[in-house]
């Protein structure tokens, strides 16, 4: 990776923390936040890649004890919680939606954003969430599925729309992805 | 910059290496899951609580703060497993879950971030054959910290100029209109720091045999 592909991973983590101090809608005991917001942008704006390891930076920049997950919490405690689940799929889901968006970039607009980061941002982190909090709290499916997605979706989904307009903007005045043509000067 | 976890203290828990408290941690997570019984449980959570408090000196906020963020969740297993099966099985879950959240806060609050970031670069070194440059993990880590401020920043300068133009949106609109222009500007930022890193030598640590062009001797 050169130098300005780590600036822009760097970058991304910083964001990803930023967006963690805006002020949370508390629901029950998982505050929504707009730090999922972050990861979607990673995806779309900067690629499979380098997204998916913005994200690992961030949270590798929580367990080392920065107080930089939304509630204010950090260090290693929420790695071992019962939503531990959803900070292991981050990664994965920007580099689910980095991948789609790479495949499209030329097409790319707010509808295919939303839908790839519905697929990424939503379908993947519940997907990995939710059996993790059912294993660890040990709740049935059921259970774990209403405390643990049920009520997030709408608030995911309007985070999908906005964090497509907002890539939608960057990808027109600075792209970062570039266009997948596989020549020598790759890496 | 004020913001890390970290709790100084003259203690042995804060002396002992963080690569050594890590393997603790990691011991004491297996440990509770391979003895399932109630009282191991308890034990566990006395003897953590014990060491945070009294050989580490930690205040009881500093665990507190962190226990509290799960304490949701402990009630909700409580009722759940009260109704579906029984509420023994439910306090030794909900048990686990507490002295594991307790023993990571310990080890957070006793251990520096540097002392961290240096076990993080150690444990990247297996990923050099792969490609990885642990030194260069450290930039990125160092460059993230640095950005974090600089966001903030930025974004409150964007947000003035707008309020001095009269306009100063809210809500879906506000994250638009400050979001997408924040990440132009700091991602034009993020390119020049990268190329002046580079010129201070950022990059000199090549892949064995990169090829050298003829420019790059020319002192410019």
């Amino acid at each position: 990776m050169k130098t300005r592909d780590l600036a822009y991973v760097a970058l991304f983590a910083a964001v990803i923390a930023v967006l963690g101090t805006l002020p949370a809608i508390t629901v029950g005991p998982v505050p929504i936040t707009a730090q999922t917001l972050g990861v979607m942008l990673a995806g779309s704006v900067l690629g499979a890649r380098r997204g998916s390891l913005a994200v690992l930076l961030f949270l590798v920049l929580v367990a080392v004890g920065l107080p930089l997950l939304a509630s204010g919490a950090g260090g290693l405690a929420p790695f071992a919680g019962p939503t531990a689940g959803y900070l292991y799929s981050w990664p994965v889901a920007a580099f689910v939606i980095g991948w789609l968006t790479e495949r499209s970039w030329d097409r790319y607009d707010v509808l295919r954003g939303t839908l790839f980061n519905v697929v990424g941002g939503i379908v993947v982190i519940y997907a990995i969430g939710v059996p993790v909090l059912k294993a660890v709290a040990g709740l049935e499916w059921g259970a774990a599925f209403w405390s643990g997605a049920a009520v997030f979706v709408p608030g995911d989904l309007f985070k999908a729309v906005v964090a497509a307009a907002i890539a939608d903007v960057v990808r027109r005045s600075y792209p970062v992805i570039e266009r997948p043509r596989r020549t020598a000067e790759s890496r | 910059m004020t913001l890390a976890l970290y709790v100084p203290r003259a203690s042995v828990v804060h002396r002992l290496p963080a690569g050594a408290k890590l393997l603790a941690l990691a011991v004491l997570a297996v440990a509770l899951f391979v003895l399932p019984t109630l009282t191991a449980a308890a034990a566990a959570l006395l003897a953590t609580v014990a060491v945070g408090l009294l050989v580490a000196r930690l205040p009881v906020a500093v665990l507190a703060r962190q226990a509290r963020a799960v304490v949701w969740w402990l009630g909700a297993l409580l009722v759940v497993h009260a109704l579906t099966t029984d509420l023994r099985t439910g306090a030794h879950v909900a048990l686990r879950l507490l002295t594991l959240v307790v023993a990571a806060a310990v080890v957070t609050a006793t251990t520096r971030v540097s002392a961290m970031v240096a076990v993080v670069e150690w444990l990247c070194a297996p990923l050099r054959l792969v490609g990885v440059r642990p030194a260069r993990v450290g930039l990125t880590i160092a460059m993230a910290l640095r950005f974090i401020p600089v966001l903030v920043e930025r974004a409150d300068r964007i947000r003035a100029a707008q309020a001095a133009r009269g306009g100063s949106p809210r809500g879906v609109r506000a994250l638009r209109t400050t979001v997408a222009p924040l990440l132009v500007q700091v991602l034009q930022m993020a390119h020049d720091v990268s190329e002046a890193l580079d010129a201070r030598g950022a990059d000199d640590v090549p892949p064995p045999r990169r090829r050298r062009s003829p420019t790059s001797e020319v002192p410019r």
